[in-house]
This record gives structure tokens, sequence and C-alpha cells, in this order.
């Protein structure tokens, strides 16, 4: 897992470089919203030339699952106070993953605490060796990197394809974003996309529940 | 304020909605978000924003659409998964078929 975030930290890294954050604007950003795929659609629709607003919309949508995770993990952790405040900022896909694996009370907070910590300290020193890289490479589009961004997307989204409702969705959102990028400002289209998700996922019952936890940050 | 500050400010927001969040999640009472229609809506969400995100970089340049070397980059990047290459193979593939497109002059 650890190295697995290493890479995934260093792309990310990068393509926040190349579409226009500093490299210090990039760990700051990555400090702060500690959410891997939160931060690729950041910087995506920052990339795409999408304004602040947008971006943070897309970013705080892209992250609503963590609230779930949160829900599932309170009971389980049992803090209070500043550690609270702790245990909300390393609740992520891994650690509420890993944590929900364990059978024993102290084995799931053991595996909640050394999971998160160690994944924001790996994440965040990756991050930081990504951007320093992307932003020795100079032109990002002569290196490819803007395509990088597409591809780093189908991947974060490749597992949660398995069930044909989020298929659906999935080419529903491709669709509408493109049909709607000639007349919307740069951002919105992607946005305008998650309504579609949530039309389905509030009036469609029965539909199953893509699992989240085998996906990655 | 200059664009240089809008963007720190923008970049402190998104980081503080995110994790703000996850904060809701810690304090709300379990059962307001154990209902299943909560969580299906919140894994939709999450796939229709990325599988939108994944068309913009693609096609998207400004406000027009375009096929260009992103296109095959993105072939080649959903080959890769196919085979279940891991995440940095996948976009480093994706940006060496984009980068080698375009510098032996096929497409833009």
């Amino acid at each position: 897992m650890s190295v697995a975030t290493g890479l995934y930290g260093i792309s990310f890294g990068a393509l926040s470089v190349a579409a226009g954050l500093s490299v210090l604007q990039t760990v700051v950003l990555s400090l702060i919203m500690f959410s891997g795929g939160s931060q690729f659609a950041y910087v995506g629709v920052i990339a795409a030339g999408g304004g602040g607003p947008a971006a943070v919309a897309t970013g705080a949508l892209v992250g609503v699952r963590n609230a779930l995770y949160g829900a599932r993990m309170a009971p389980l952790l049992g803090v209070r106070g500043w550690r609270r405040l702790l245990a909300a900022q390393v609740t992520i896909d891994e650690s509420t993953a890993v944590a929900t694996a364990q059978e024993e009370p102290r084995a799931v907070r053991e595996g909640f605490w050394w999971t998160g910590v160690g994944i924001y300290v790996l994440w965040n020193s990756f991050v930081t060796l990504g951007a320093l890289a992307g932003n020795a490479l100079g032109d990002p589009r002569a290196w490819g990197l803007d395509a990088a961004a597409a591809a780093a997307f189908l991947g974060l989204v490749w597992a949660r394809l398995a069930d044909p409702v989020a298929r659906a969705v999935g080419v529903g959102s491709a669709v509408v974003a493109l049909a709607l990028t000639p007349v919307l400002p740069a951002g919105l289209p992607v946005l305008a996309a998650a309504a579609i998700a949530v039309v389905v996922g509030w009036w469609r019952p029965g539909s199953t529940v893509p699992d989240d936890e085998e996906v990655g940050a | 304020m200059s664009p240089d500050a809008l963007m720190w400010l923008a970049i402190v927001a998104g980081g503080l909605a995110v994790y703000a969040i996850k904060l809701v999640g810690h304090l709300l009472p379990e059962h307001w978000l154990a209902e299943p229609r909560v969580a299906r809506t919140a894994a939709l969400v999450t796939v229709a924003l990325l599988a939108a995100l994944v068309a913009i970089q693609t096609f998207a340049s400004g406000q027009g659409l375009t096929v260009d070397a992103r296109l095959p980059a993105l072939v080649v990047a959903a080959i890769a998964l196919a085979l279940r290459a891991p995440f940095l193979v996948v976009v480093v593939l994706g940006a060496a078929v984009a980068a080698g497109v375009r510098a032996l002059g096929w497409m833009a």
C-alpha cells in the first residue's frame, strides 16, 4: 500500500504543477485537503481553466464519501476533543478500509491511526517530490502531462465502474460534461455532471453501491 | 485581489471544505448518514465527477472540443487498466504516448 501511495503522490504533485499551481501551493493544498480523489479533481478543474469556486465545489463533492467513513469510524474510535480533529483529517479510503477489516476493537483503532498517519506523511512527502519534479520538467504538453491527467482520472474511476449503474452514470456524466463545455464556463460542466449521480442515486432505489474501499484514496 | 492571492484563497478554502466534510462525518449521529440512499448517492457522485473529468481532460481545449494526442494516450491507459497495470504505470504510459505522438508530429 505504501509503494502505491508514494507513486500516486508523485503523479499528483507533477500534475498539480502542470495545472498551474506553484510547488508551495501544491504542498499546502495537499496538507490541508489530504484526500487523493479530491486533490486530483481540484487541480483538474484548474487545469481545464475553471475558477477557484468551481474547483472548491468539485473537490468537496468528490470528498463527500469521507463523511460516510467518518460516521462509520467515530463510534469505533471513541475519541474526543483535539484527537477527534486529528482523526477527521486522516479519515480516508485506506485508513477506513484497514480499520474496518480488523475484528478486535484495539486492532481497529491501531489500524486506523497507523494507516492514516503513515499515509499522511508518505503522501505529502511524495506530493512534494512530484511537484519539484514537475516544476523541473518545463512545458507540460511536451511531456504529455495533460494526457497523463486524463489517464489518472481514468485510473481513479476504473475500479468504481464494475457496477452497471455506476458505469451508466459515468458514461452519462462524460457525455453531459462534453455537451455543456461549449456553452458553460470552464469547471461548471463537470459539476453539472454530478447532478446525474444525485438523480440516479436518490430516486432509483435498488441499485447497488459501488465499493469505495477497494479503490484507494 | 491579485490572481495569486485569489489562488491561495481558493486553495485554503478547498482544503478546509474537504476537511470540514470529514469532520461532519465524525460529529453527526451515525444513523443520519447510514441510510443506503445517502451512501449510494455519494458513491455515484464520485463516479460522475471523475468520469466527467476524464472526458474534459481528454477532449476539452478551453471552451472548444478537440481530438488530439490525448485520445490515443487515453486508449492506451484504458488497455493498461484492463490488464491491471498499477496506477503510476497507467499515468506514465498516458504521458509517454501523448509525448511520443506529438514528437512524431502525428497529432497536436
